[in-house]
């Protein structure tokens, strides 16, 4: 390997996750032309249109990509608190002392654009929580225990992690009230998950999930019932009658009902489009297609009527005339969905899905710990960000105002994924040289 | 942190779940856009708008080309209540000046069954062009209203209003059977609009728009690939002669009465007019039309009725020149038989009655309208040595009477036209018992009267018959359908009726002849012409006698045969023939010599009693 090589600004980059980076960023900018598209406006440069400021916000994505391969990797594991801390603050300063754009007080307005800086709090929180986690004395703790003593003892470090990722997602969802941007924290879970962190939880997470959801479907007491039921037969059938398990039995009894009873609660005190979101996701009651119904309903008849091979790029009705809202941004999927017909919406769902499973990949072969976890953190993310994106527009997740990674229209989402992205691919690429 | 080995296992889990999800997408998006035909349904509904193109209807012209309908374009607002949301309903209603109410109440209307939330229904029927011209700046903001451009008939002259008939909005139930029309279409509902209808109306055509969210037209949808064309209704050339149509029509106001012309050598009808008409112009429109509907409609003498295809008289005393015909056919008369007159008939004690005692041979009978003759006749051919038994005797008299065309539907173009009666032996022996009844026991109807029906369309064809001295050509009034002038066989064929001998039509028509150079139509005799006819007084259970009048002319290749009946108006000769003989000079000659008699006649109005005639005679 030749030195002059090793300097060289594309040294060690993967190129199969930049190509896929590539691909995706200009499929992305094809759909957000084709939603917003109109016979009057066909200059693509035209900035005036959002395809136009979408091309500059692709422009400087690529030197912002640039930026991050030029800047030593070290730098990222040394100010990853700093980043963290400044961006933070900067999440807690917006409300007091940014724009209000489209009534959110989470952005910062330059000229004619505007920065949201809670998107940056993503990569922030992922050096974050990449370099405590990589601190060789801390260690996730493996086991489930429910005993008060050694949750103290042994979660001390998990909480802290904890801590890291609930911060900004209490910052942003409380001061900002941007309910997309705070969610996206949870996603985090799964790097615990990776380093160590007991399956317990996760099970214990899923669970209270189904028994929201269940109760929310049926009524408390159904649900109740259906838990008892479970409980006891797997008590009868599979733990040893002891006093211990005894306890333990009615200790997840107890906490089933607390879930189930604060159900409604939660439920009851959650915003009105928000329990709207939930309606129509779980389909109760009546939903009204032209007011909280109607955006997943407008989507789904979008992406539906696009039927095996698509009505062909520029072609669709549904969202060129604008029956889908939002469909430059978090709708993007729609205008996938019935132009490119099922063959296209399959192939934006393989690619993401490749490029986070290529991350995993690269995650697994880092030697250093910080890489790796920082590997999964990005995966994490845009697994999260995929997944709620375009659940929602088919009807399988609540409507969650987030982008599509690399695909929605905006500056702030794009520039924060690529430097989310970009910073790992540099990690990777130094991987050779760190322990050399 | 150490990298812990058993970790790295997990991840499998992670990884496996990020596919899992992915394959839980695709097999969900496989269900929406593959299986799930609904999507791909409701998307047409959003953005694609079925605006159906109603092409005008064909114009109607007379026989010398003269317009007797076109149209006028016209709009309708229509409206989806489905659709309609967050609109300007004051700025609306402040266009159409309606209220508010007003307003609620059409959109339930258009609500409820047999119209749907989902469908178009008409709002405001037939706007005028200056509210149409408001609203269309301004219909972009009414989401769920559009306009529908027709046309309504308009009329140049006010005259034929029953042969033209009329256009309405189709029925719900022709609209259930009938896929062509839709809810709130309009179709012909009388006249020949009726019979014309699928010719007239032209074919829809439908346009497929692509509408954005804001119901924003904003092109047509793949160019135009689906979209069918519109096609015109074909013009009508119709028999009818526009000048004598409205000269008749001025004749008979103030009278109750039908008279039809027909050119005997055709079939042709040159006019036909039922008493008293309508100004067509009044029914078309929106409002106007459903106010002016119900005037007509409760109005005591009847305008809406067509009195020329649907009344149905006793012909009278113009019925003997059948019985004639058929007693010379069957020889139980001559042309110099002769029979006594008391007056009236002798075998019932002087009934049926004359004003005077008669005598000399059948042209005198006929010319003179003896009743007591024409009794003998009818007792003859019904009593024929021929048939052994009487009631055959009367079924051979009733078979080569319907020949003409009574008793049964002519089958002209028009719609709705009544059969007329002849009783038939079944009715009678129901009516007086089997072998109880004789010729004498019915003589009246051999002088057209009894049960005998028959409508004046029918009256005409009786004398186009002798016209044409054995035979008719079904009576339309359609020369012929679209440019190419397509006109059904049925209206060319010859229909023989069961008196062939041309000798016996001679000497029919002497008398008939006779009747205006020295008869009961002496009076109406016109200067230059030499024209046959018959008077008839058609006695009635609900009043005075109704005239009829019966004539041809010339008496050589005739052009023009007339029927006309006045209602409640006494003898004929002196009410209806006036009429048919002012019409036939205006035909044959083209002007009317007679002003005099002209200015008199059409003074007269016999409804409210007013500017009667004076006349002594008859």
């Amino acid at each position: 390997m030749a030195r002059n090589s090793e300097n060289s600004l594309l040294f060690g980059v993967d190129k199969i996750t930049v190509f896929t980076y590539v691909i995706l960023v200009f499929m992305g900018w094809l759909n957000i032309y084709a939603a917003v598209y109109n016979e009057e406006h066909q200059n693509i440069f035209d900035t005036t249109q959002k395809y136009g400021k979408q091309l500059i916000w692709i422009g400087t994505a690529a030197v912002i990509a640039f930026s991050v391969l030029l800047i030593d990797a070290g730098f990222y594991t040394v100010f990853a608190y700093a980043f963290y801390g400044f961006i933070l603050l900067l999440c807690i300063l917006v409300p007091f002392v940014g724009r209000e754009i489209k009534g959110s007080k989470s952005w910062f307005g330059f000229g004619g654009f505007g920065v949201q800086p809670a998107e940056f709090m993503k990569f922030a929180t992922n050096l974050a929580l990449a370099k405590f986690l990589s601190n060789e004395n801390i260690v996730i703790n493996q086991q489930f225990r429910l005993r008060l003593r050694d949750i103290i003892k042994n979660y001390k470090n998990t909480f802290i992690a904890l801590l890291i990722l609930g911060m900004p997602l209490l910052v942003i969802k409380v001061l900002q009230d941007e309910t997309g941007l705070a969610i996206v924290f949870v996603a985090f879970v799964v790097v615990l998950y990776r380093e160590g962190l007991s399956v317990g939880f996760i099970i214990f997470g899923l669970l209270a999930t189904i028994l929201f959801v269940l109760s929310l479907i049926v009524t408390q007491t159904m649900t109740l019932i259906i838990v008892l039921g479970c409980i006891s037969l797997s008590a009868f059938l599979f733990i040893h009658r002891t006093r211990k398990n005894l306890i333990f039995v009615v200790l997840i009894f107890g906490a089933a009902c607390g879930v189930v009873l604060g159900t409604n609660y939660v439920y009851e005190h959650l915003e009105q489009h928000q329990k709207g979101r939930i309606d129509v996701l779980l389909g109760r009651g009546e939903v009204d297609l032209k007011k909280e119904g109607y955006n997943v309903n407008q989507a789904k008849i979008a992406i539906g009527s696009g039927q095996f091979l698509g009505k062909g790029y520029l072609q669709g009705t549904q969202t060129k005339y604008d029956f889908v809202p939002e469909q430059d941004t978090d709708f993007i999927f729609c205008t996938v969905g019935e132009e490119w017909g099922f063959l296209g919406s399959t192939i934006v769902i393989l690619l993401e899905l490749f490029l986070i499973l290529r991350v995993i990949f690269l995650a697994e072969r880092q030697r250093s710990p910080f890489s790796r976890i920082y590997g999964y953190g990005v995966a994490a993310c845009l697994f999260f960000h995929v997944a709620i994106n375009i659940g929602m527009t088919i009807g399988l997740m609540p409507v969650i105002g987030i982008p599509l990674p690399f695909f929605s229209y905006g500056g702030t989402s794009l520039w924060s994924f690529t430097i989310l992205l970009f910073i790992f691919i540099k990690l990777d690429a130094n991987r050779l040289l760190i322990l050399r | 942190m150490s990298n812990n080995p058993q970790l790295a296992d997990r991840k499998f889990i992670i990884g496996g779940f990020f596919i899992l999800v992915a394959f839980i997408y695709i097999a969900r998006l496989f269900y929406i856009q593959i299986i799930d035909k609904r999507y791909k349904e409701e998307a047409d509904r959003n953005a694609l708008q079925a605006l159906t193109e109603y092409p005008p209807r064909g114009f109607i012209y007379d026989r010398n080309g003269k317009i007797l309908v076109y149209n006028d374009p016209s709009y309708d607002l229509m409206v989806t209540p489905k659709l309609v949301k967050g609109c300007d309903t004051m700025a609306l209603c402040e266009i159409l000046e309606i209220s508010m109410q007003d307003f609620k109440k059409r959109i339930k209307k258009a609500c409820l069954a047999p119209n749907s939330p989902r469908k178009q229904s008409i709002f405001e029927k037939q706007m005028s062009p200056k509210t149409y011209a408001t609203l269309q700046e301004k219909l972009y903001r009414f989401k769920g209203f559009y306009v529908q451009s027709r046309s309504v008939r308009k009329y140049p002259r006010p005259i034929a209003a029953h042969l033209l008939g009329y256009v309405g909005e189709v029925s719900k139930e022709k609209a259930a059977k009938d896929p062509y029309y839709r809810e709130g279409d309009y179709i012909g509902i009388s006249g020949m609009e009726r019979s014309y209808e699928e010719a007239l109306r032209g074919k829809k055509g439908t346009r497929f728009v692509v509408k954005d969210v804001h119901n924003k037209e904003i092109g047509r949808y793949m160019d135009g690939k689906y979209d069918t064309v519109a096609i015109l209704g074909k013009p009508l050339y119709c028999t009818i002669d526009a000048e004598m149509q409205e000269y008749v029509e001025t004749l008979l106001k103030g009278k109750k009465g039908a008279l039809v012309a027909i050119e005997p050598s055709t079939g042709e009808i040159l006019c036909m007019v039922s008493a008293p008409g309508y100004d067509p112009n009044l029914l078309v429109g929106g409002k106007e039309r459903s106010r002016n509907f119900s005037k007509l409609y409760v109005d005591s003498t009847l305008p809406l009725f067509n009195r020329a295809l649907q009344a149905m008289y006793p012909p009278g005393s113009t019925f003997k020149l059948i019985d004639a015909l058929i007693g010379l056919n069957d020889g139980v008369i001559t042309r110099e038989s002769s029979f006594p007159c008391a007056p009236g008939y002798p075998p019932m004690g002087g009934h049926p009655r004359c004003h005077k005692r008669h005598g000399g041979n059948l042209v005198e009978g006929i010319a003179q309208s003896c009743n007591s003759y024409f009794s003998y006749v009818f007792a003859r051919i019904c009593d024929n040595k021929k048939y052994p038994k009487f009631v055959d005797g009367y079924a051979h008299w009733r078979k080569a009477v319907m020949s003409f065309g009574p008793n049964t539907k002519l089958g002209t173009d028009l719609p709705f036209d009544s059969p007329g009666n002849v009783p038939s032996v079944k009715y009678y022996n129901k009516t007086f018992g089997e072998g109880h009844w004789f010729a004498n026991t019915v003589v009246s109807l051999g002088i057209g009267q009894a049960e005998l029906n028959l409508v004046p369309l029918q009256m005409a064809n009786v004398i186009a018959t002798i016209a044409n001295r054995g035979y008719y050509i079904i009576p339309h009034c359609v020369k012929g359908v679209g440019t190419e002038k397509y006109l059904d066989k049925k209206y060319t064929e010859k229909h023989y009726v069961e008196v062939q001998d041309s000798t016996v039509y001679r000497t029919v028509i002497d008398g008939m002849q006779r009747c205006f150079d020295a008869g009961t139509g002496y009076p109406e005799r016109i200067p230059g012409v030499v024209a046959c006819g018959k008077t008839g007084t058609a006695e009635n259970p609900h009043g005075n006698s109704h005239a009829v009048f019966l004539a041809f002319a010339p008496r050589d290749n005739p052009k023009i045969a007339v029927a006309c009946l006045i209602e409640n108006a006494g003898f004929g000769g002196v009410w209806a023939a006036p009429a048919v003989s002012l019409l036939i000079e205006k035909y044959l000659t083209g002007k009317v010599t007679r002003k005099k008699e002209e200015e008199r006649y059409k003074a007269v109005d016999l409804i409210n009693k007013k500017n009667l005639l004076t006349t002594e005679s008859h």
